[in-house]
């Protein structure tokens, strides 16, 4: 294991710990306020934990135990923030050969690093620009090859994409899987297409904790929190097993799944339970004219609003305090005559709903 | 973008009309007296009165000491405004207002705290003399009266510039492996530096112009400690000519360290 981090930090709520290894990209996923950056900046240094110990390739970063601490500029952690926060006062050439600079290279070996460096992010030309001459994308890439001429142990991407105009996004994100292969890595990201090219592992934060991690596919696919669920796109309801493929979930009733075949089989009765299903699974009907034929799913619901999406309608609704949300065509959503208000029932196959151990 | 391209004159400016008047009478007010100095002005003798032996000195002196004030500004002010501005400080509030005190202080009050500090019986000069040093009425008395009334000029200058900056690049130096000494010379300083130059102009025009504290502190002895205002107040009473051409002296300085100030604020803000 190459870099390991547990850390409380009372003033926002944060008590989380993971490892990342050797070699190994992670993105770390949450809603605002979970406690991404905060954890950045334990790591980086700049921020001190109430209690906690981090670990990066055998050398202890912090420890409150022992009160061993290592300040930001001996960690070998490099930190890319949203902004690129290039220095204003030197060059492109100057910015990335200051790291070097700084570990007490020669000026002549800093350029030669340098300019090494800028030709990875491919900004050999933009060397002796000032940064205010650069664009948003360009400032970033630069920023990248900054980072990576202090050859750090572990890189630290605080949201690289942030600060960047559409256009300017892919490029940067071609780069920078090709600079992440092989390099221990965090990045903090609100795009699923991030975590899937960037990232072999996941770890999803929510209110300082870390609720879930694994392999991106895999948490994807079958998420355990409200908010991977939310990334994936899907409705994600938490219930008590009752029996096989099925589970009580307040507010719906009774939800029947299908059973998925790799992950742990039946969650036993009475335990924590999930069911996970797509929006386009969700059918919606009045109360009055529910077909009979009984599919195995029916809940009573409220639709609470409704968000136009292309040719299709969102329909967010809530049973109690479950949500869920469907997917119908505008027409459909025309038929039925919906308003925030309106009681409605959910139908949804069983076959099209996952069930697993939560 | 240049300054005035956002001043536009066709903009609204929700000013009342009658507001020109007494801003009119106020722009009169500072600019009126110099008009009456630059009449009162024996041009036949002017070089003459500004290059005779006393006045000589009297520029000398000033310059020097003002000089060497601000130096002495620019070794302890710049840790001083860093600390206040950066630093785990409790009462940060207080700790900005008791530096600020001598910039509010009569500088006369001034000089009698230093009098009585590092004077001959004085609670620190008293052991200095022991040591067989004496500061009150030297040119080193002068030196530390400039700089006491001039300092919070460059503190508070650098502080607000230091604060506007915040700390983000420092914290990317230093992920970048920038020790803190480092990150202070190659990113804090130079990001700061308009600050830093507005501040030491500022302190040295205030050490140019110090009078009160001078006079209290270090006396009035040619080429020693009578600098170019003493010897304004002095020539005032014995040859009146003299006093207004070396006034108009210190207002022609006044006026260059001004435009500096002013000129680099300008070029300050339109770059941006």
């Amino acid at each position: 294991m190459t870099f390991s981090l547990r850390a409380v930090v009372l003033e926002r709520s944060l008590d989380a710990e993971f490892d990342v290894l050797d070699g190994e990209t992670i993105a770390v996923l949450g809603p605002n306020g979970a406690g991404k950056s905060t954890l950045f900046g334990l790591a980086a240094g700049l921020l001190r934990p109430d209690e906690g110990r981090a670990e990066l390739d055998g050398r202890v970063l912090f420890d409150t135990r022992t009160g061993a601490w290592v300040p930001p500029h001996a960690r070998g952690v490099a930190l890319l923030a949203q902004d690129p926060l290039l220095f204003p006062h030197l060059t492109v050439l100057e910015n990335v050969a200051f790291g070097p600079r700084a570990a007490g290279a020669s000026r002549r070996a800093a350029k030669a690093a340098a300019e090494r460096w800028l030709a990875e992010v491919d900004a050999v030309a933009l060397a002796d620009r000032r940064p205010t001459q650069l664009s948003g994308g360009q400032a970033q890439r630069i920023a990248v090859a900054r980072a990576l001429a202090t050859e750090p142990r572990l890189l630290l991407l605080d949201e690289p994409f942030a600060a960047l105009d559409v256009a300017a996004a892919p490029a940067l994100r071609r780069l920078l899987r090709r600079v992440l292969a092989g390099r221990t890595a965090l990045v903090i990201t609100h795009e699923v297409l991030d975590a899937h090219l960037l990232a072999d592992r996941v770890v999803v934060l929510e209110r300082g904790k870390v609720a879930e991690q694994g392999p991106t596919a895999a948490l994807l696919e079958r998420p355990r929190s409200h908010f991977a669920a939310g990334l994936a796109g899907l409705n994600f309801v938490r219930g008590r097993a009752t029996a096989e493929g099925r589970l009580a979930v307040d507010g719906l009733g009774e939800v029947s799944g299908t059973l998925g075949s790799d992950d742990g089989g039946s969650p036993a009765p009475g335990s924590d339970a999930v069911a996970v299903f797509r929006p386009a699974d969700v059918a919606l009907f009045r109360p009055e004219s529910v077909p009979h034929g009984s599919p195995r799913n029916a809940w009573r619901a409220v639709v609470e609003e409704l968000e136009p999406r292309g040719p299709q309608v969102r329909v967010h609704s809530a049973a109690g305090g479950a949500r869920v949300v469907a997917d119908l065509t505008a027409a459909a959503a025309a038929d039925l005559d919906l308003a925030p208000g309106t009681a409605v029932v959910l139908v949804a196959k069983a076959a099209a709903v996952s069930v697993y151990p939560a | 973008m240049p300054a005035s391209a956002r001043r536009s004159p066709r903009g609204y400016t929700g000013i009342p009309r009658w507001v020109y008047v007494p801003a009119a009478v106020g722009l009169l007010f500072v600019v009126v007296p110099f008009v009456g100095i630059l009449a009162r002005v024996d041009w036949a003798h002017f070089v003459p009165l500004i290059t005779s032996e006393s006045s000589l000195a009297a520029l000398r002196l000033s310059l020097e000491t003002a000089l060497a004030s601000t130096a002495a500004c620019l070794l302890i002010g710049v840790p001083m405004a860093l600390v206040l501005a950066r630093g785990p400080v409790r009462g940060r509030r207080w700790l900005r207002g008791l530096v600020l005190l001598p910039l509010v202080l009569p500088p006369v009050v001034g000089g009698l705290a230093l009098l009585y500090t590092f004077g001959r019986v004085g609670f620190v000069g008293r052991w200095l003399e022991v040591a067989g040093l004496q500061i009150a009425f030297t040119t080193m008395a002068v030196v530390m009266a400039q700089a006491f009334v001039s300092l919070p000029f460059l503190v508070v200058s650098l502080e607000g510039g230091l604060r506007t900056a915040g700390g983000r690049y420092e914290a990317v130096a230093a992920t970048l492996g920038a020790a803190p000494s480092h990150v202070f010379r190659r990113v804090t300083l130079p990001l700061v530096l308009p600050g830093l130059v507005s501040g030491l102009v500022l302190s040295f025009a205030r050490s140019l112009g110090e009078f009160g504290a001078t006079l209290t502190f270090a006396g009035s002895l040619q080429g020693v400690t009578r600098t170019l205002p003493l010897e304004v107040y002095l020539q005032r009473e014995v040859d009146p000519d003299a006093a207004v051409a070396l006034a108009l002296v210190l207002v022609v300085l006044a006026g260059a360290v001004v435009g500096i100030v002013y000129g680099r604020r300008a070029a300050g803000t339109a770059e941006r």
